[in-house]
């Protein structure tokens, strides 16, 4: 998922009878299963919930261009590189519906860009790994774009309508990502032994930050049980994560590739695949800012948006004079 | 129609001239994937790029066929040296600031524009084909970079200069497009492709008129840099094709 750890400014949920009479309206329409749309009232906490979510996921998006982008000058035949610039112009937009999501809340994109600029705002931890082969490549397709699908269906079902809506777009194209990724895989596995090398050592690098990508056990943590009541987040870190386990493992066994956990096997009593225990030590130093790549691409990000400045500075000076020329000439 | 044997070699040179430009032009283009000055422009870009590969594909795809050396499109981009390359200088020029690649645009794409809408008349139908359908999406860029000429002539003074500075660079490099070489000739004559020259005069009065939109001169035409159909290129191609070709060459044969 692209939104990780979202923090809600909650410390406790509130029982029905604690809430003003808005608020148990609101939080019994949600319950009723009815949308909230922007000019509806809700309670700050909500609002600013959102805004955290939304932008953290949009920023993931742009952010999540960049080592696949680093790929497309090096894409091995002219179809492979069609697929990849189409599949990150994709990623480009989900940012663009998210962004425009956020900013029914209340918020602009330049106001999230600078968040995110100035390190308040985070983005998916797994932006923060390497691309270092073409196996990369296909390997985030078939794991990055299925942990994020994972996550994203249910979210087309979340109360706040416009997030909801962006992400019935966003479910169509990632379905799409996951499976050119693992078409492309299929062709390593399939290849020579050195192809069929890079493919497993991708799916080394890739499987534990991807597992990941669900976040920590939710436990008792007050954030993921309000969002829950909100209805912002449908399941919990650990149901989603089990999930996406068992849809990858047979999946990795078509490739032949071996996943890297020994103690990954299928548990018949609980009708699902064992697996061993995550690092989480990683996941928290990552999200820290001491992954492999956090500064290169936040500073990849920043650099590409101040060199840009003169170009929105003149596209905003061009479109201020024609709106004087227009009214000059009437 | 039948194709006169003569002609094979010429034609496929030909062909590798309109798909490598395009080739090295979306090469060129998809660097700035992730970088552009606003995320809208971003996607603009890389989608003019997508289109650019897609016409890359078709045209040396044809030029494969009339090879008959049992190449395809892929082996054409993928498995010739610096020296095969038939692209103009332009599109292999670094990408710069964003004036500079969107002047660079800017002049080729008028220059596609009308090659295209004159090629989409071949009488030889593939070939047609392929121009006819390229020749609405570069409509569809022409119009993208003449509004990015009034956007940074008329913005402010820096986006003015930085264009006017941009323009001025490149300019040197257009005089190539409207070359004749030695094998057109033949072609011309079976009426296959245009003679390009003729065009010249028609490109200069489409960039002055959008040039002039935004108060800016038309640059004069003076030496005139040249080689790319020769494969006399700049030094900045055989580094665009190492990384471009990397992967094929370290793992020769290999399917991707
Ligand atoms: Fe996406
Ligand atoms: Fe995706």
């Amino acid at each position: 998922m692209y939104a990780q750890m979202v923090k809600t400014g909650v410390d406790k949920l509130q029982s029905l009878d604690e809430m003003s009479a808005r608020e148990r309206a609101f939080q019994e329409r949600i319950d009723a299963d009815k949308r909230i749309e922007p000019k509806d009232w809700m309670p700050d906490s909500y609002r600013k919930t959102l805004i955290r979510q939304i932008s953290q996921h949009a920023h993931s998006e742009i952010v999540g261009m960049l080592p696949e982008g680093n790929w497309i000058t090096r894409a091995p035949t002219l179809k492979r590189k069609a697929i990849l610039m189409a599949k990150v112009q994709d990623e480009g937009g989900h940012g663009l519906y998210l962004y425009s999501a956020a900013e029914t809340l209340g918020i602009t994109r330049d106001q999230m860009f600078e968040a995110l600029h100035s390190g308040r705002a985070k983005y998916s931890s797994i932006f923060n790994y390497p691309a270092l082969t073409w196996a990369d490549i296909g390997t985030i397709g078939w794991l990055v774009d299925g942990a994020a699908i994972m996550n994203q269906v249910p979210l087309q079902r979340c109360s706040y309508g416009p997030y909801a809506r962006a992400m019935v777009r966003v479910c169509k194209e990632e379905s799409f990502h996951q499976r050119q990724g693992y078409d492309s895989l299929l062709a390593l596995s399939r290849g020579t032994d050195e192809q069929k090398r890079m493919a497993q050592d991708a799916l080394n690098r890739w499987w534990w930050p991807s597992l990941m990508m669900f976040g920590p056990p939710d436990g008792e943590s007050v954030h993921s049980a309000q969002s829950m009541r909100w209805k912002i987040k449908l399941f919990s870190n650990d149901e989603l994560r089990q999930r996406f386990i068992d849809l990858s493992v047979p999946q990795a066994e078509v490739l032949g590739l071996k996943i890297p956990d020994k103690d990954l096997k299928w548990n018949d009593e609980r009708g699902h695949y064992d697996f061993g225990e995550i690092d989480w030590s990683e996941l928290y130093e990552v999200v820290k800012g001491n992954g492999p790549c956090n500064r290169e691409r936040l500073s990849e990000r920043i650099r590409a948006w101040n060199e840009g400045s003169w170009v929105r500075d003149a596209a905003l000076a061009h479109a201020e004079k024609n709106i004087h020329r227009a009214s000059a000439n009437n | 129609m039948e194709l006169d044997k003569k002609l094979n070699q010429p034609l496929a040179e030909y062909l590798k001239h309109l798909g490598d430009n395009t080739l090295i032009l979306a090469q060129r283009l998809s660097e700035w994937c992730g970088h552009g000055p606003v995320l809208e422009e971003d996607l603009a870009i890389t989608n003019v790029a997508l289109d650019l590969i897609g016409q890359t594909r078709l045209w040396l795809g044809l030029a494969a066929d009339i090879d008959d050396t049992g190449g395809d499109a892929d082996s054409l981009a993928y498995q010739r040296d610096v020296l095969d390359f038939r692209n103009a200088l332009l599109v292999e020029l670094p990408n710069g600031d964003f004036a500079t690649t969107a002047a660079r645009q800017f002049l080729f794409d008028h220059w596609q524009l009308l090659a295209l809408a004159e090629l989409s008349r071949s009488s030889l139908q593939p070939l047609a084909d392929i121009a006819a359908k390229s020749h609405k999406e570069v409509r569809y860029h022409t119009d993208r970079s003449d509004q990015w000429v009034r956007i940074l002539g008329d913005g402010t003074p820096v986006s003015r200069e930085r264009f006017e500075t941009a323009l001025n660079a490149l300019w040197s490099y257009t005089g190539e497009l409207f070359e004749v070489k030695q094998g057109d000739q033949a072609l011309i004559d079976a009426g296959i492709i245009t003679d390009m020259s003729l065009l010249h005069r028609q490109w200069r009065d489409d960039i002055t008129s959008v040039l002039d939109q935004a108060s800016l001169a038309t640059p004069p035409d003076e030496y005139m840099q040249r080689g790319g159909r020769d494969g006399m290129h700049s030094e900045h191609l055989g580094y665009l094709l190492a990384e471009m070709q990397f992967l094929q060459r370290a793992y020769p044969g290999a399917e991707w």
